[in-house]
């Protein structure tokens, strides 16, 4: 019943002193509103890096060659070349749940047309690649299995190579020099951007790969076969499958090591989003102790005021004020102090990412759960920086109270 | 005193009926005996002037009559209940509903319009108002006494005597029992003391019960009934036989620079 009066006296005491309370609420909406916007730039990133991952196809498996060793000197993954295009061809034979599979041989060449040349990425890849990876062309159709099959001299291109070489001219139909070897391009791809170690994915120009390991790479080995099964389920057990085969391929005795390396699309999702996972947390913990910071003014000025309104805090005893009334008047104030910077840290916050999104290009995700969160942790600082004060003036001697001076 | 414990006739009439009250303060080692038998009624309508020299006691009698104290023995019987045993939360309520408190220095709050100081006990009252209730009650009493068209001046704005009339209104908006004021006049020129009393006087013709701290003779005068304390006990009781009347005192001239001790 007397709640409601309470309120109304808590709203007046703050009222009377408004500089000191904008001021002392000016801690909690800086400190909200540095949780929301580092909270929405590490969310942002952490989004962009899934984004990015979820890019390189959905329920993908890679298997990478292994590396080898030589004299002592040891090569990276793919060096050895273990992986046989017959690996490729038993995968898509025996493995159950494989919707797709890519082989893929990578290098880095000059390539021409006209008077312009370009230095570029080549990858040779299955027609399944583009599905695979869920790369949809822009402009122009992919290489048929025909294609691979015939090792026919043809190639899509990606954004960029179409950009340096051609300008503004439509690329399809025209014919790319690479090595000297005249490619027809059948299609350019859409744009996917800078992958997270920050290459632009669309400087590239993909074959079948068997055209690229005849005219371009040369050798017989893969350096890696991409794999795509069907259902997410079915990851763990294709990848068990996979790793036996090619065991059993490899003539690998029990006991020895592996000589080719798979991993899934999770695995590398997982070690990839755990750095900017950190980051968000990091940031958010940096901004946290801003929060405390302001939760702690309010302790302070709440402290004061209760000092400095111990005749007031008498006054209100001697007509009647109970202990309870005068503790919930202290506690209503610091809540509202914290709950109102709250209100107003989340429009800062908000701000301030928008602002960082548009003036630095960094992508901010402001999500609803963070809203929520920062504005039950701003109203939790108050009642628990301003219960010590509240209990402390409910507390006083009324008799005290009134004499002090 | 020859009061017996035994039997108190809770409604014998007496508005305040102090029965061989004890106060005693503990500081360390120290007993301090404040008030140490005091036996004391007062009839609704009276008003009652409490003097004597500062550690007579008076104050910690006030604080005991005010209900902000409890006695350490004795009983203190308010409008026919027993009080003396309450706790913090009941006493509370009971300075809430029977008693109106006027304060030396006014104590009304900074930065709060008088309208809003008047409020402050209804705020604390069983009946829950709405905010045009409390503004009509608030404004109606500042009328009664004499501040009509002040209701939104701040402390600062006003007068010593526009305070204390301030605060005169907040302890009348309930309705109490008993009006207690502690040295109400203290802060005031002579001039606005007598106006202060005039209003006293008023309020006790409407039949309203005051008991007043002072130490001043000529303004405890003013009230119908003198008690006297010393070293914790009352030195004398007796009624004002030669009462000053402050209207008359106001219509004088020349009254304002008298000398209040002359």
């Amino acid at each position: 019943m007397r709640v409601g009066s309470t309120f109304n006296v808590a709203f007046r005491a703050l009222r009377r002193n408004k500089l000191r309370s904008v001021l002392t609420a000016l801690g909690i909406i800086i400190g909200v509103g540095a949780v929301i916007a580092m909270v929405g730039i590490g969310n942002g990133a952490k989004a962009q890096v899934e984004a990015q991952i979820a890019s390189l196809g959905q329920n993908v498996i890679l298997i990478f060659s292994g590396s080898t060793t030589s004299s002592g000197i040891r090569t990276g993954w793919g060096g050895a070349g273990t992986l046989k295009i017959e690996d490729a061809d038993a995968i898509r034979r025996e493995v159950p749940g494989v919707v797709g599979v890519s082989e893929e041989v990578v290098s880095t060449t000059q390539v021409a047309a006209g008077n312009q040349n370009w230095f570029t990425r080549i990858y040779g890849e299955s027609a399944d690649y583009f599905d695979l990876r869920q790369w949809p062309l822009a402009d122009g159709v992919p290489f048929t299995p025909q294609d691979v099959r015939s090792a026919n001299k043809v190639c899509v291109i990606g954004r960029t190579t179409a950009t340096q070489i051609y300008g503004n001219e439509d690329p399809v139909g025209q014919i790319l020099r690479i090595k000297n070897v005249p490619f027809t391009i059948t299609g350019v791809l859409t744009p996917k951007g800078l992958s997270t170690q920050g290459v632009d994915q669309d400087d590239i120009v993909i074959m079948p790969y068997t055209s690229a390991m005849k005219r371009v790479v040369g050798g017989t080995t893969l350096r890696n076969i991409n794999v795509q099964v069907g259902d997410a389920r079915q990851i763990e057990a294709a990848q068990q499958q996979i790793i036996s085969l090619l065991r059993q391929r490899h003539n690998i005795r029990p006991g020895r090591d592996d000589d080719f390396t798979v991993r899934n699309q999770q695995e590398i999702a997982e070690a990839a989003t755990a750095a900017s996972k950190v980051m968000t947390l990091l940031l958010g913990a940096i901004a946290g102790v801003s929060l405390v910071v302001g939760g702690i003014g309010i302790m302070n000025i709440m402290l004061v005021s209760v000092t400095e309104r111990t005749r007031e805090i008498g006054v209100r005893m001697a007509v009647g004020a109970h202990g309870n009334d005068i503790l919930t008047q202290f506690l209503i104030e610091a809540v509202t102090l914290s709950s109102v910077g709250g209100m107003l840290g989340i429009i800062v916050g908000i701000g301030a990412s928008q602002f960082l999104a548009w003036k630095f290009q960094w992508p901010t995700l402001i999500s609803i759960s963070s809203i929520a969160i920062a504005f039950l942790f701003s109203a939790a600082v108050g009642v628990f920086f301003g219960f010590y004060p509240a209990r402390q003036a409910a507390r006083l001697d009324p008799i005290e109270a009134l004499r002090y001076e | 005193m020859s009061l017996s414990f035994n039997g108190i006739d809770m409604n014998n009439g007496a508005l305040v009926r102090l029965i061989d009250v004890h106060k005693t303060y503990r500081t360390g080692e120290m007993e301090v005996h404040a008030v140490r038998g005091v036996s004391l009624e007062i009839q609704p309508g009276e008003f009652v002037a409490l003097m004597g020299a500062s550690g007579s006691g008076k104050s910690t009698l006030m604080n005991l009559l005010g209900c902000l104290d409890r006695p350490t023995s004795g009983r203190y019987v308010l409008d026919g209940s027993d009080v003396s045993g309450l706790d913090r939360d009941r006493l509370a309520d009971i300075r809430n509903r029977k008693i109106g408190f006027i304060f030396q220095s006014f104590n009304l709050l900074p930065r709060t319009s008088a309208r809003e100081n008047v409020e402050l006990p209804l705020l604390y009252g069983t009946h829950r108002l709405t905010n045009a209730q409390l503004r009509e009650k608030a404004d109606r009493v500042l009328a009664s006494v004499g501040l009509g068209g002040r209701e939104d001046h701040h402390p600062s704005q006003l007068s010593g005597g526009q305070q204390q009339r301030v605060a005169i209104a907040r302890a009348l908006v309930n309705d109490p029992e008993v009006l207690l004021a502690d040295e109400p006049t203290g802060n005031l020129d002579s001039r606005t003391s007598v106006e202060i009393m005039a209003i006293f006087q008023q309020l006790n013709e409407r039949g309203i019960t005051i008991i007043m701290v002072t130490h001043e003779q000529d303004i405890a005068a003013y009230a119908r009934r003198n008690v006297v304390m010393r070293d914790g006990i009352l030195l004398s009781d007796k009624v004002v036989t030669q009462r000053v009347l402050a209207e008359a005192e106001l219509d004088k001239p020349g009254t304002s620079t008298n000398n209040p001790e002359e």
